[in-house]
This record gives C-alpha cells, sequence and structure tokens, in this order.
C-alpha cells in the first residue's frame, strides 16, 4: 500500500500536515458559501423591503440583547401547517438588511417571521410585562423591567452608518435624521412634520404605502422606553413584503 | 507493579499483535507502522514520568538566558498592551455593558502583570522552563479549570431546565439578567468553551509533550494561552449576564472578545507547533494530528463566522458584515463545525492518547486511523447546511449538506470503532476499571448521535424534528454522552497520574458517577426524544375539518412532565459530577485508596492481629 507509506510525509512534517489540514478543511466552505454571495437567484426579487427603522433598529438590538432568538425562530418553512399557522414562507429577501440574521434555530415559542400586526401593542405590553396574564400556559420569561429602562439613542446615527457601511442602503437624510426619526415614530407629541418626513423617508425606501407605524407602543406618553423599541420591532416583523405582487412560480422565485 | 516487567509483556502482545494484523494483511515490514503499538506508547509515557532524564538529574542543556527573557517579556509586553488599551477603552466607554468589560479586562491583566514581575524576580538564575521536565503545573491548572467550569455550566444548565418547567417559580422580574435568554448561552458556552476548552487545552498539553517526548514550546507562552483562554470565557460568560452578545449561537461573544481570543489561539497554535517541532520522536503521534485539526479549523471558522465591524470602537455593540442567507450558512458553517472540531476532532484525540493508555492496549488499527481523520475532517465542513432546511437557503446547499451529513456517518463511525477495539484483548477491563467503562461507553454515545444526526439532516426527517426538543435531545446525547464521559475519562486519568497515585482516592465513586451519570442522560434524552416527537406531530396535526389540530401553546404544555424529567435526567449528571470533583479533590491530596497503594511500607509491616 504505498499510499499509507506516502501518509508518513505527513507525520514527519508538521507545517506538511498543517497545510493539508487547512486546505481540506477549507474546501467546502468556499464550495457552499461563497456562490451565495455572487449567484444571483440566492435572493429573490420582491417589493416593500426597506431598511429598518431607527426605532425598530434599536427594538431589534433589545430582542438581540435578551436573546429571544434562543427560543424564538424566524423563518417559515414552505410547510403546509406551518403556512397556515404563520403565514406565507419567509423570504431570503426579507433578512437581506438582517446583520446579523434571526433564522433562530429552536421553537420553545412560536415562529415571529410574521407576528408583526397580529397583536395589538396593549397586548404586547402585557404579555412581555408578565406572559402569564394573557396565556397561562406560557413558559416565557417576563420582560417588565423593558418598560423601565429608558431607550439609548445618542449614537445610533453611528449604528446607521455602521450598517450603510455593510451594505444597507441608508441615505444620507435618514443617517442625518436617525434620532430625530426615532423620536417621530414613538413620540405621539412629536410634530407632524418630522412624523411626516419618517414615513416619506421609508415609504420611498420601501416602495410602499404603510410599511411605517406610528404609535406609543408601551402606552407611557413621558418617555422612550425599550418596551416602545421591541414592540414597534415586533409589529413591523414580516410586514414589509407585497406577497400580492410577488410570484412565488416565477422560475427565478423558485426554491 | 513493576513497569519494565509490564511493558516487556505488553511488548510481546502488542508485538504480535501488529505481526497479526498488519503483516498477515501485508506482508509489510513491521518498521513501516512505527509509531502506533502500545510499547511506543508507553515509550512516550512512563519513561519519563518524573522528568526527561530522570528527576534527579541535572540538566545539560543551559538555555541562554536571553530565551528564557524573552518569552517571559513578550507575554509581558502583550499583556500589558491589553492592560493599557483597556484601561483607554474604560475612561472612553460609551455603555456601561463596554466600561465592566474594560475594568475587568484592566484589573485582570494588571495583576496578572504584577504576578509576571515578582515571579520573574524571584527566579535569581533558577531556569523556569527546564528542558528536562515535562511541563505538568499548567496541565494541573487546566484539570481545575476544567472541572470548576464543568459543574458551572452543569449548574447553570439544570437552572434553566427549571425556568422551563417552572416558569412562574424561577423566573425574577427584577432580575433580568436571570431570564433564559441570557442565561441559555451562558450554559451552552460555559459546558462546551470553558469545561470542553479547558479540558482540551490541559489534554493537548499533556498529550503533546508525552507524545513528542520534549517540554512544551515557548516558554511563558502556554500560561499565557491557559490564562488568557480563561480570561476569554470571563469575559464571554459576564457579557452574556449583562446582554452583551452578537445572538449568533455558540459564538456569542462581541468583536472585542473575539479579537482577544483570535490572538490566544494564534499562540496556542504556535506552542502546539512549537513543542512538535522539537519533538524527540520522527512521527507525529495520530492524537496530534486531531488536536492539530482542531487548533487550525477552529481558527479559520472563528474568524470567518465573526467578521463583524464595531459600531464605536469604546462601545460593545458591533454588526456583522454578512446579512441574511449568507450570514445564515456562514453561521451554521461555523456551529455544525465547532460540534464537528471543537467538540469531535479535539475529543478524538483525547480518546487516541487516553484510551490505549489506560487500556494498555495499541491502537486497533493505522490505517483505520488514517483514513478516518482525513475523510472525517473533509466531509465534516460541508455538513452546516442541514441545520437550514427547508429555509430561505437555496436547495442546491440544503442537498448537499444533507449528502455530505449522510456520508459523515462513515468516517464517524471510523473512530468509533478504532477506539472501541482498542480494547481488544483488554475487555475485561470494561468490568474491573470503572474509568475505561466511561470512557468506551462515551463511544458508544459517540456512535449513536453520529448516527443520529445524518438521520435527522434528511429532509424529510428534518421538517420534523427541527425546532423541536428532538434537537436538544440529540446534541445532549452528543454532549453529555460523548464529550462529557471522554473527558471526565480523561480527568480521572489525568489526576491520578499528574499527582502520582497509584489509584484514584475511590473506585466506588467512580463507579457512583458512571451509574448516576449514565442514567441521568437516559432520563435526559428519552424525555426529550418524546417532546420532540410528540410536539413535531402536534404542530403538523389537522383535524376532520382540516383545520390545524392544536394551538402553539397546547403543543407547549404537552412537554410539561417531559421538562421534569429532563430536569431531574440533569439533576443526576451534576450530581454526578459534583461526586467526580469531591474525588478528584481526594486523590490530588492523596488520601483513600491512593495513599494506602502509595506507601508501600505500610503494607509491609506486620499486620497487627487481634488479642485471643
Amino acid at each position: 500500500m504505498g499510499l499509507f507509506q506516502k501518509h508518513q510525509a505527513l507525520e514527519r512534517h508538521s507545517l506538511l500536515l498543517t497545510v493539508g489540514i487547512l486546505v481540506v478543511v477549507a474546501i467546502g466552505g468556499i464550495v457552499e458559501i461563497a456562490p451565495l454571495f455572487y449567484l444571483e437567484n440566492t435572493i429573490e426579487k420582491v417589493q416593500g423591503m426597506r431598511p429598518y427603522t431607527p426605532l425598530e433598529l434599536a427594538g431589534r438590538n433589545v430582542y438581540i440583547r435578551e436573546g429571544c432568538y434562543t427560543c424564538h425562530s424566524q423563518m417559515i418553512r414552505p410547510l403546509r401547517d406551518e403556512v397556515e399557522r404563520y403565514g406565507p414562507y419567509s423570504l431570503a429577501a426579507e433578512s437581506m438588511y438582517d446583520h446579523p440574521f434571526q433564522w433562530g434555530s429552536k421553537r420553545t415559542g412560536p415562529d415571529l417571521a410574521r407576528v408583526g400586526g397580529k397583536y395589538s401593542n396593549e397586548w404586547h405590553l402585557d404579555h412581555m410585562t408578565n406572559p402569564r396574564s394573557v396565556v397561562p400556559e406560557s413558559i416565557m420569561p417576563p420582560y417588565a423591567f423593558l418598560s423601565d429602562n429608558t431607550l439609548h439613542i445618542e449614537n445610533i446615527a453611528d449604528h446607521l452608518k455602521t450598517l450603510r457601511f455593510e451594505g444597507v442602503p441608508y441615505t444620507d437624510d435618514m443617517i442625518e435624521n436617525a434620532k430625530t426619526d426615532l423620536i417621530a415614530q414613538v413620540d405621539p407629541n412629536a410634530d407632524y412634520d418630522s412624523q411626516d418626513a419618517l414615513v416619506a423617508r421609508y415609504e420611498e425606501a420601501s416602495g410602499r404605502k404603510g410599511t411605517v407605524t406610528i404609535g406609543d407602543f408601551d402606552g407611557d406618553r413621558t418617555r422612550i422606553t425599550e418596551m416602545d423599541a421591541v414592540i414597534a420591532y415586533l409589529q413591523m416583523t414580516g410586514t414589509l413584503v407585497d406577497f400580492s405582487t410577488y410570484e412565488a412560480d416565477d422560475l427565478s422565485n423558485r426554491r | 507493579m513493576i513497569p519494565g516487567k509490564k511493558c516487556a509483556i505488553l511488548n510481546m502482545a502488542s508485538s504480535l499483535f501488529v505481526a497479526l494484523v498488519y503483516e498477515g494483511a501485508t506482508a509489510r515490514p513491521i518498521r513501516n507502522y512505527p509509531y502506533i503499538t502500545c510499547a511506543r506508547l508507553n515509550a512516550f509515557c512512563d519513561q519519563f514520568e518524573a522528568g526527561l532524564k530522570g528527576a534527579n538529574s541535572v540538566s545539560t542543556i543551559t538555555k541562554p538566558r536571553s530565551s528564557i527573557a524573552g518569552s517571559i517579556a513578550g507575554v509581558a509586553t502583550l499583556v500589558a498592551i491589553a492592560c493599557l488599551g483597556s484601561l483607554l477603552i474604560a475612561a472612553n466607554a460609551i455603555d456601561p455593558m463596554m466600561e465592566a468589560h474594560a475594568w475587568i479586562f484592566f484589573f485582570l491583566t494588571a495583576f496578572a502583570l504584577v504576578t509576571i514581575g515578582i515571579w520573574a524576580g524571584g527566579l535569581t538564575g533558577r531556569d523556569p522552563f527546564d528542558e528536562s521536565f515535562y511541563e505538568d503545573m499548567i496541565v494541573k491548572f487546566g484539570v481545575v479549570a476544567a472541572m470548576f467550569w464543568g459543574i458551572a455550566g452543569f449548574l447553570v444548565g439544570v437552572i434553566i431546565a427549571l425556568q422551563l418547567t417552572w416558569p412562574s417559580i424561577f423566573y425574577f422580574p427584577e432580575f433580568g439578567w436571570s431570564n433564559f435568554g441570557r442565561l441559555r448561552p451562558l450554559h451552552t458556552s460555559a459546558v462546551i468553551f470553558a469545561f470542553g476548552g479547558n479540558v482540551l487545552i490541559a489534554t493537548s498539553f499533556y498529550v503533546v509533550q508525552r507524545t513528542s517526548r520534549t517540554r512544551i514550546a515557548g516558554g511563558l507562552w502556554p500560561w499565557f494561552v491557559f490564562w488568557g483562554y480563561n480570561l476569554f470565557i470571563v469575559i464571554a460568560g459576564t457579557g452574556y449576564l449583562m446582554g452583551v452578545t452578537q445572538s449568533k449561537e455558540y459564538a456569542e461573544p462581541e468583536w472585542y472578545a473575539d479579537l482577544w481570543l483570535t490572538i490566544v489561539w494564534v499562540a496556542y497554535l504556535l506552542v502546539f507547533l512549537g513543542t512538535l517541532w522539537k519533538r524527540k520522536e520522527p512521527h507525529i503521534y495520530v492524537a496530534n494530528w486531531f488536536y492539530l485539526s482542531f487548533i487550525v479549523t477552529i481558527a479559520m471558522l472563528h474568524i470567518v463566522n465573526n467578521l463583524s465591524i464595531p459600531v464605536n470602537l469604546s462601545g460593545s455593540k458591533s454588526y456583522q458584515l454578512f446579512s441574511g442567507v449568507q450570514d445564515a450558512l456562514t453561521q451554521w458553517w461555523y456551529g455544525h463545525n465547532a460540534v464537528g472540531f471543537f467538540l469531535t476532532t479535539g475529543f478524538l484525540a483525547i480518546m487516541y492518547y487516553f484510551i490505549p493508555k489506560r487500556a494498555q492496549r495499541p491502537v486497533y488499527s493505522y490505517r483505520l486511523s488514517i483514513v478516518h481523520f482525513w475523510s472525517l475532517i473533509f466531509i465534516y465542513i460541508w455538513a452546516g447546511p442541514h441545520h437550514l432546511h427547508y429555509t430561505a437557503l437555496p436547495q442546491w446547499a440544503q442537498t448537499l449538506g444533507m449528502t455530505f451529513s449522510i456520508m459523515l456517518w462513515m468516517p464517524s463511525w471510523g473512530g468509533m470503532i478504532n477506539g472501541v477495539m482498542t480494547l481488544s484483548g483488554a475487555w475485561d477491563k470494561l468490568r474491573t476499571d470503572p474509568v475505561i467503562r466511561m470512557m468506551v461507553v462515551s463511544l458508544a454515545f459517540y456512535g449513536m448521535s453520529t448516527f443520529e444526526g445524518p438521520l435527522m439532516s434528511v429532509r424529510a426527517v428534518n421538517a420534523l424534528s427541527h425546532y423541536t426538543e428532538w434537537g436538544i435531545a440529540h446534541v445532549h446525547s452528543g454532549s453529555l454522552g460523548w464529550v462529557g464521559f471522554i473527558s471526565f475519562g480523561a480527568l480521572y486519568c489525568l489526576t491520578q497520574w499528574l499527582w502520582k497515585r497509584p489509584a484514584l482516592y475511590s473506585k466506588n465513586l467512580v463507579e457512583w458517577h458512571f451509574w448516576l451519570a449514565t442514567i441521568g442522560i437516559v432520563f435526559y434524552i428519552v424525555a426529550l426524544y418524546f417532546a420532540g416527537i410528540i410536539e413535531g406531530l402536534m404542530w403538523r396535526a389537522y383535524n376532520e375539518y382540516g383545520f390545524l389540530e392544536y394551538s402553539f401553546i397546547e403543543t407547549v404544555d404537552a412537554k410539561h412532565i417531559n421538562y421534569m424529567i429532563r430536569m431531574v435526567g440533569g439533576g443526576l449528571y451534576l450530581t454526578g459530577a459534583l461526586i467526580m470533583a469531591y474525588n478528584l479533590v481526594r486523590t490530588a491530596l492523596g488520601h483513600g485508596e491512593a495513599a494506602d497503594v502509595a506507601s508501600p511500607e505500610a503494607s509491609l509491616a506486620p499486620a497487627l492481629q487481634p488479642a485471643e
């Protein structure tokens, strides 16, 4: 067996062995991951996707911080029961601005990819404050403290800038007005001009009407809390893409 | 016991074995298979236990002072840079989490600097890195650290199991940090990276020295690797409690912890390679191939999966460079190979040293080790997409992932067979030595979970199993059974050998540990297999009118009893680990059976007869 004898070269030269290992373990990743960056049909062509508003982004960061992904997926699979339970199956396009993705791996709680608009803000507030007050059998932790925590908004523009550097299409306008946009979305007392400006900015990016919701999400009008942000985020998940114009059977969208 | 005599007998046996197996099959001279015999392995291990040239010999190699000073100065400089950098960040931190972490970093690195200074000042001409001795102190530290983190990690696991079972008792609305979402990464990181990582560092340092017949390379650098790694663990763990996470499973620590780990890991690779470079054996022993593949591949995975851009250099938050589908596949390419290269090849390296050594038998097959090594590391890398079946990941990638996952079954079982069959001719030890039994049962769990994995990676099966408790059962069969048991075996061996005890404090306690842990695992996985299949079927159940039969919360409620049984199983496993810790401490202190055998004069003294 000549081959096994040749292996002795690897056993005798540590650098050869190291390089051999590196080459062998690099191949799979290169073949599987690299094409996702240039194959055009990896991400479907859809209408309605836009970057997160500053408030939604802040809420998403709270969602990440609290480890919601450990129990909630955001990825509806194209299986009959899932589509009936949660809504249209998730598209790659719907998470193309997600740095990082939040598809999850475990459903200790239900999927949240399309929870947006399914429940009222008040329900979310009650549920987050004490999950068992609205769902007695729930095993979810309580998040009452989110209502006490004031949302940090000082450097929100830096967050948008970082994301733009990574390819999220935030405009100069959006970055410049990040803080006022955030306040405008949550504060019912904010002036109408800034609210209109916020809606205009993000609806233009989306190309769809009605994709920006303004409201006092946590029922506390005196200040902006983390609860405001996280409910604003939950209320928009899965609502952006216009499924009336999406052609699932189109050859480029088949999978 | 006379090692020389025993060794001679085993040499004969193993020569016969090698002659029968290899010669019979191929008629090749034995010298073509030079390193794998029991005699060689024992030569690596026993001959030089007390020091490379005997405990009392004086080193003839006088190391130039400059090379000793070199590694001390190098480590001190790096730690000083980290210390100053963290002070700078602490002063400018824009969020409280970053501030806390910068101060932790500052105080621990400052403490390390002072310690290095005092220690180096006290050397006064003595060579602290005497080439005629193995560096065993660092392995002892690794054993203690592994034990500590293991118990901490198991305990957090039991706590979060309690939270899912009785949420109204074990959640505290006023303590957000104690919620499941923050404790779950703490649990996974504590058991994988803190417990598993310390086991791997300790055993790799032990094994590479023995099988290369040389002291570990790098002077003070191995100590930097050990403490630097444990500092990373502290930063990661406290980060989870404060809510610092990038939400990528098993890669949650933020950018600055990742950078620190990268530095530590490069040092680890260089220390390991450096030791191989000065080895006194022509061949690199098979365990070291596996350690090397673990170190190299984890470096690659860690760097690519953690590519992110911090919002502010004085803030903890960063955004991942990749998004959506690309980020998802990068994550599971990482996540699955954290299993493949951290929890598999690293622990197979442990198997390749500790099972032959403990059983005093040669590794079953040299060729099998070559074939399964290369095929395992080649195929494992491809299997990541099976975590993303039916998702928005393109189907060609899912199909590749599934295909390679099924192929992975064979090299995985190759490793199991090579480990189990090493006991050929020593099967009686399963009965007499519970430590051996633990390691062999770990291989049985390895075989089970590496059969189950390919099964679950089939798309149709995955449609049912994914997102359910089945996945949790699967990983715990692998982690509690395979990784846990092989680690416990190695820790028992190392404690006995490092503290130079002829036996463990109590074999009975090892039996207790073995049976409590085994029953615990069975409780755990059976309960969750049922839970997973029940909820998977309930999610897709339809009633006679064609509507979904169950609301989601009904499927949660259905698992309540299973959660209780799981919690009991985890508790048993934790109890077993506590018993082990007690046993190891008493062994290290030289109590019990260890003491009886350790003092031969005691047994030589005339036995006192009771008065008539």
